[in-house]
């Protein structure tokens, strides 16, 4: 099957004063239809450049120096980067929406729930507007919320739940195939988070959409992925399903992140941070980017950066030429990394 | 342990466009000399004013705030200094509690010289060189002309900590200190508060939504859970994580998702009868939980205010709920 959305050796470069920011670099990945993908990483790492990227709002300092972004719906595969302007801005919420980090500033203040409804749907040549009405209300059903109250409602009248949930509402209105989230629940309180993955998990078994979630928490991936990608330095140095990459990692910075978060159930493990910090994306490193803190690194490490290659389990790649190495580390028992290397 | 710092029975309300809201509500809390010991709660629930009343840094509307027994507001002069050097707040956000146009040199000096913690610029560069080596900061060297804007959020964080060491402090109180950086580096800010802990002898109350991150911290401590203003359970962090006494407390617990994805996938949840949080200013009768509580009771729960009692044959854990206490068990336990 052809994935829906194709990411082919993409880099992206953000013009500064002491030069080019090398902030997303060779990366490719494939969305399947229904499928669920964590991109995890620290923040720097290209995780949320990456994401704008996928809907064609990069910020005007940024310049995508390489690759191709392709989409395919049931009649064509379109390149993203080749639409005229007016085409992408019809492409984009047609056929893939973001719900974006910052619920609050996601709305127009001064307008209520309703008009930022019917604005979306006139952007989108939606001239029905008893239709669109209907299918606004039909969604904030669907997102567990009462239409009536809340179309009326402005913005900051809203409790930070209910705006993600208004604008997860708001991104399916025109039947997206893909959603991008960026840390759709960061800002939210415990019990609300856990209302907005229950209904993500939820809406995506009844509508089928496809979604990327850009996270530096892990437990929102464990959650709700299907499979993982994890960034650092602008670059993809893991690729694998969920379990693979909770259990079985084979990048050591994946493995870092995983013995950095605490848990509360289960051993609490021997935990670690990861030392240092992420290299400058100017002026990057010769060879391996995360060689200057892995704890496993060798000379070889810095001669060359090394290629994303398949690994020891099916449909998982690495960048690391050490990475049987953590696979010695971490066994194949499926446990968690910080529980294993705690016992060991 | 003896108490080094004790609320007792303190509240503190607020005048808001609407009326007065009470963010925190006869609050009982006494941390012992060396404790760690974590307050987690969501937002609303007063754990951040509790930490200013806790350092001294905002007043109570009743109750008092006891410093090795005696009451800090009406401590004068001397006394009242001794309290302030005693006690120490580490803010969330370092970007806002440092100051831009200081050098690390400068941040750290200005406290030592006020306290007269040195004699004399080589005294006090000495001093900072040392602190800066406390807080993982090496070489120190590399550090004292660096601006906040030079270093990196853990960094930033780590500044904070020294300047709150400065003053040889007993107390300190880290309000989310740890939440603005990232994953990778927060357990090592939490063993260098650990460390300080261990090493120097000082409590240190933090102050966290994350429970994650309050079981490691506080795992030879306690974690109090706050909702509405209340505290609602306070109980050794073990216990506290693996059998919660409080319904809410049970339900915080069962929300949180985790790191590990079979885990994750099939734990158990705790349904609430509904997922609106009353607003400060209409607080529920009763035990404020009750609207939303599993296990509420018509004619007691939203009568009487429950007490934070010892749950029956266990001193050390104490719960708020008038039915965990009347069933002598765990709230988890009743609702498994």
């Amino acid at each position: 099957m052809t994935p829906i959305l194709a990411v082919r050796d993409l880099s992206i470069d953000y013009r500064t004063r002491r030069g080019a920011v090398h902030a997303v670099r060779d990366v490719s990945f494939d969305i399947e239809k229904g499928e669920t993908v964590a991109i995890i990483g620290e923040s720097g790492s290209g995780k949320t450049t990456l994401a704008i990227s996928l809907i064609g709002l990069s910020p005007r300092s940024a310049t995508i120096t390489k690759g191709q972004l392709l989409y395919t719906n049931e009649r064509e595969t379109v390149d993203l980067r080749t639409l005229p302007g007016d085409e992408l801005r019809q492409f984009r919420w047609r056929e893939c929406a973001m719900v974006f980090q910052s619920a609050l500033n996601s709305f127009n203040p001064v307008i209520s729930v309703w008009e930022q409804f019917a604005d979306t749907g006139r952007a989108h040549r939606m001239t029905d507007t008893k239709a669109v009405h209907a299918r606004a209300e039909e969604l904030l059903e669907l997102v567990r919320l009462d239409p009536n109250r809340v179309l009326r409602s402005y913005p900051h009248e809203l409790s930070g739940g209910t705006k993600q949930r208004v604008l997860i509402a708001l991104s399916l209105l025109l039947k997206p195939q893909l959603i991008i989230l960026d840390e759709p629940t960061t800002a939210l309180d415990i019990l609300t988070q856990r209302s907005i993955i229950d209904l993500l998990g939820q809406l995506k078994k009844a509508l089928g959409f496809s979604m990327i979630f850009i996270s530096h928490d892990l437990s929102i991936a464990a959650e709700l992925a299907d499979r993982m990608i994890t960034m650092y330095a602008g670059t993809v140095v893991e690729r694998a399903s969920v379990t693979d990459l909770f259990y079985r990692p084979r990048h050591p910075y994946s493995l870092g992140l995983l013995r950095a978060v605490p848990r509360v159930s289960g051993v609490i493990g021997s935990l670690a941070s990861i030392p240092g910090s992420p290299p400058d994306l100017i002026r990057l490193p010769p060879g391996c980017t995360y060689a200057a803190r892995c704890p496993l690194a060798i000379a070889a490490c810095s001669d060359r950066e090394p290629d994303l290659v398949p690994v020891d389990t099916p449909r998982h790649d690495a960048r690391c030429i050490r990475w049987q190495t953590v696979a010695e580390q971490v066994g194949s028992a499926d446990v968690a990394v910080a529980e294993k290397i705690g016992s060991a | 342990m003896t108490d080094l710092i004790e609320l007792d029975h303190v509240s503190r309300t607020f005048r808001v466009p609407g009326g007065t809201i009470t963010a925190v509500d006869q609050v009982s809390l006494a941390i012992g000399e060396g404790e760690a010991m974590c307050i987690v709660g969501e937002s609303g629930c007063g754990k951040t004013t509790t930490g200013r009343m806790l350092a001294g840094v905002l007043r109570p509307s009743s109750g008092s705030l006891r410093y090795e027994g005696q009451d800090v507001w009406r401590k004068k002069g001397k006394d009242l200094s001794a309290f302030r050097r005693a006690v120490q707040l580490v803010h969330q956000d370092p970007y806002a509690s440092l100051n831009p146009t200081r050098t690390v040199f400068q941040t750290l000096a200005a406290p030592i010289y006020r306290h007269k913690k040195a004699k004399g610029t080589r005294d006090a560069t000495n001093r900072v060189r040392h602190l800066l080596d406390v807080v993982g900061l090496t070489p120190p060297d590399d550090f004292l002309v660096k601006y906040p804007h030079q270093l990196s959020g853990g960094q930033r964080q780590r500044v904070a900590i020294a300047r709150a060491l400065t003053v040889d402090p007993r107390l300190i109180v880290a309000d989310e200190a740890v939440s603005m950086v990232d994953v990778s580096i927060r357990i090592s800010l939490l063993n260098l508060l650990l460390g300080l802990r261990s090493e120097m002898g000082v409590s240190i109350v933090l102050i966290t939504h994350d429970l994650a991150v309050a079981r490691y911290f506080a795992r030879e401590g306690r974690i109090g859970v706050m909702y509405l203003g209340r505290v609602v359970e306070l109980a050794p962090s073990e216990a506290l994580v693996s059998d919660p006494a409080h319904p809410y407390s049970a339900a915080l617990i069962a929300a949180i998702p985790e790191a590990d994805p079979r885990i994750t996938r099939t734990k158990g949840r705790v349904e609430l009868k509904t997922a609106e949080v009353p607003s400060l200013l209409a607080l529920p009768s009763g035990c404020s939980f009750h609207p939303r509580c599993p296990l509420a009771e018509p004619g007691l729960c939203d009568v009487r205010v429950p007490e934070l009692l010892s749950l029956p044959g266990e001193t050390a854990r104490e719960v708020a709920c008038h039915v965990a206490i009347r069933e002598r068990r765990p709230a988890a336990e009743l609702l498994a």
